[in-house]
């Protein structure tokens, strides 16, 4: 179990108490600047300031196994390998894992980019590398920043189902995400509106025409969704 | 490949020591103990000097282009050379010490820029904080010399003094080998002790960060190193320039482009190549300096890499 306990980071975001619990599908969702990156760093243990992380009780630290952050920037300065850069996710000194980091390649579709310089890819390609780089330590706690930005719709829905098997195998998966449609697959749902958790539970419930309207100023029309 | 270079690296110590204006091999037939001298007091710290300078140069060079993911960065940037340099024209000029206390002026320097660096960057910097504040240390020290010029005592002191910065390794001594390697390699020893946490840090500061590295002290660490590697050299040679720079981009291919893997080859590939550039300044015909040899040899490369990097 992954606990914030009043954490914050002020001025982007107001104190938070949750509780999210491993094997399940969390979504971050809000508007463009609420806050929701700065929630899934904290929920990290990326940044300082007020509030407790606790992992199963215990004050969190960080580790390979323990939990992987996937920033929502898809850079790479380096034009190593994609093998080679999954690879890293083992962490250093870490002994090397050929056939873990073929694995995460291949569940991420991406085993045939293994010996291409991750210079040459495209910027979906790459993140479906990157995001190769966060599964192949098997951790257990996922946080995403936005896995599915550059995804064409196909590999979106492949990622889903990927993290929804991550959840299957006991491990925690929170990820923000702008698809309100993909959201609406998640277990659980927290929506972050100008730095504050305005409403956390299953996606029917977050969802309602009302928090959309009020935080997203979009309503679901019948030529789909529409600016209200 | 290591070993590879490692033995180029000895094979090019041996001609070094082999060359010089007299032959010692016909001195050691009529003077054994003459030879015995010169072979040690004046070639072995001329070759030991160029192997050493030439590693904690290339060594530090890719680690600085590690720390701050930059592969046009070298350890000029953060400033411990021109703080060296600074450090040694004061001591020798102003202070009239001897080679051994502007070995250790340029070492108190190397050490003052760099904490200069990490007060103005502040605890927890990250490396964008560190290139601004590396840049404007090396800005600053550098007017210092230039300052440091202006002021010197004589004409001749001034005509010293600059060839002095142009770097060389002619008639260095012993005893500045002696102060020099040590600190070089224990700078080199933490650097590629490092290096896995530098090849994590290619994937950025944060994910670093939540794979377990702490990457303040990572960054205090480094400079700390690269001011060891490169501080000591300087202080001894004067200012070599673009080995630091030019090193890594040959040898980090070769590695799979991981930029703390090219650590220990960087510093060995320095070492090679600052050790035939003082055999080319000994055997060309012209009085070139080395300084001059490795910029002249640099900055063709790094023109060749700005424009295929267009």
């Amino acid at each position: 179990m992954l606990e914030a306990v009043a954490l914050a980071r002020p001025p982007m975001l107001e104190a938070v108490t949750l509780a999210l619990q491993p094997g399940t599908l969390n979504g971050v969702i809000g508007p463009n600047g609420a806050g929701k990156t700065t929630l899934l760093k904290a929920l990290a243990g990326l940044s300082g300031g007020p509030g407790q992380l606790l992992l199963d009780g215990k004050p969190f630290a960080p580790h390979p196994r323990r939990l992987a952050w996937l920033p929502a920037s898809r850079e790479a300065v380096w034009p190593m390998t994609a093998a080679a850069l999954v690879a890293l996710g083992l962490g250093p000194g870490a002994p090397p894992d050929p056939a873990a980091v073929s694995a995460a390649l291949g569940a991420c579709d991406a085993a045939t980019l293994a010996g291409r310089p991750v210079s040459q890819l495209s910027t979906g390609e790459r993140a479906r590398v990157l995001l190769a780089r966060a599964l192949v330590a098997r951790p257990g706690w996922l946080l995403l920043d936005e896995p599915i930005a550059n995804l064409d719709p196909g590999h979106r829905l492949d990622v889903l189902a990927l993290l929804r098997a991550e959840a299957a195998r006991g491990a925690g998966v929170v990820l923000a995400l702008h698809d309100l449609d993909l959201a609406a697959r998640c277990d659980r749902l927290l929506l972050i509106d100008r730095g504050r958790l305005v409403a956390d539970g299953p996606p029917a419930q977050v969802l309602s025409s009302a928090n959309l309207a009020d935080v997203f100023g979009v309503a679901r029309g019948d030529g789909g969704w529409q600016r209200c | 490949m290591k070993l590879a270079l490692a033995l180029l690296c000895l094979a090019l110590a041996l001609v070094s020591l082999a060359i010089g204006p007299v032959d010692l091999v016909a001195i050691h037939a009529r003077d054994p103990d003459l030879a015995r001298s010169l072979l040690l007091e004046l070639r072995l710290p001329r070759a030991g000097l160029a192997l050493a300078i030439g590693a904690g140069l290339g060594g530090a060079g890719a680690a600085t282009q590690a720390l701050l993911r930059n592969p046009l960065a070298s350890p000029d940037v953060l400033g411990p050379s021109t703080g060296a340099a600074l450090g040694a024209v004061l001591a020798g000029y102003f202070l009239g010490a001897g080679v051994i206390g502007m070995a250790a002026g340029g070492i108190i320097g190397a050490l003052a820029a760099l904490l200069l660096l990490l007060a103005l960057a502040g605890a927890g910097a990250g490396s964008t904080r560190l290139v601004l504040a590396g840049v404007a240390v090396a800005t600053l020290l550098g007017v210092a010399i230039n300052l440091a010029l202006g002021l010197a005592p004589s004409p001749f002191a001034l005509y010293d003094l600059m060839t002095w910065l142009m770097g060389s390794l002619a008639d260095r001594t012993l005893p500045q080998l002696l102060l020099a390697a040590p600190l070089i390699l224990a700078g080199l020893a933490l650097l590629v002790r490092a290096a896995p946490a530098l090849d994590a840090l290619a994937l950025g500061e944060e994910v670093a960060q939540s794979l377990g590295i702490a990457t303040a002290s990572l960054n205090r660490r480094i400079i700390i190193a690269v001011a060891l590697a490169t501080g000591a050299g300087v202080a001894v040679a004067g200012s070599i320039g673009f080995i630091g720079l030019v090193v890594p981009h040959i040898v980090r291919p070769r590695v799979g482009h991981r930029p703390g893997a090219a650590i220990l080859p960087a510093a060995l590939a320095g070492a090679a190549l600052l050790t035939a550039a003082d055999i080319a300044v000994r055997l060309l015909p012209l009085d070139l300096k080395l300084g001059v040899l490795t910029a002249l040899l640099g900055a063709p490369f790094f023109l060749w890499l700005i424009l295929k990097g267009r």
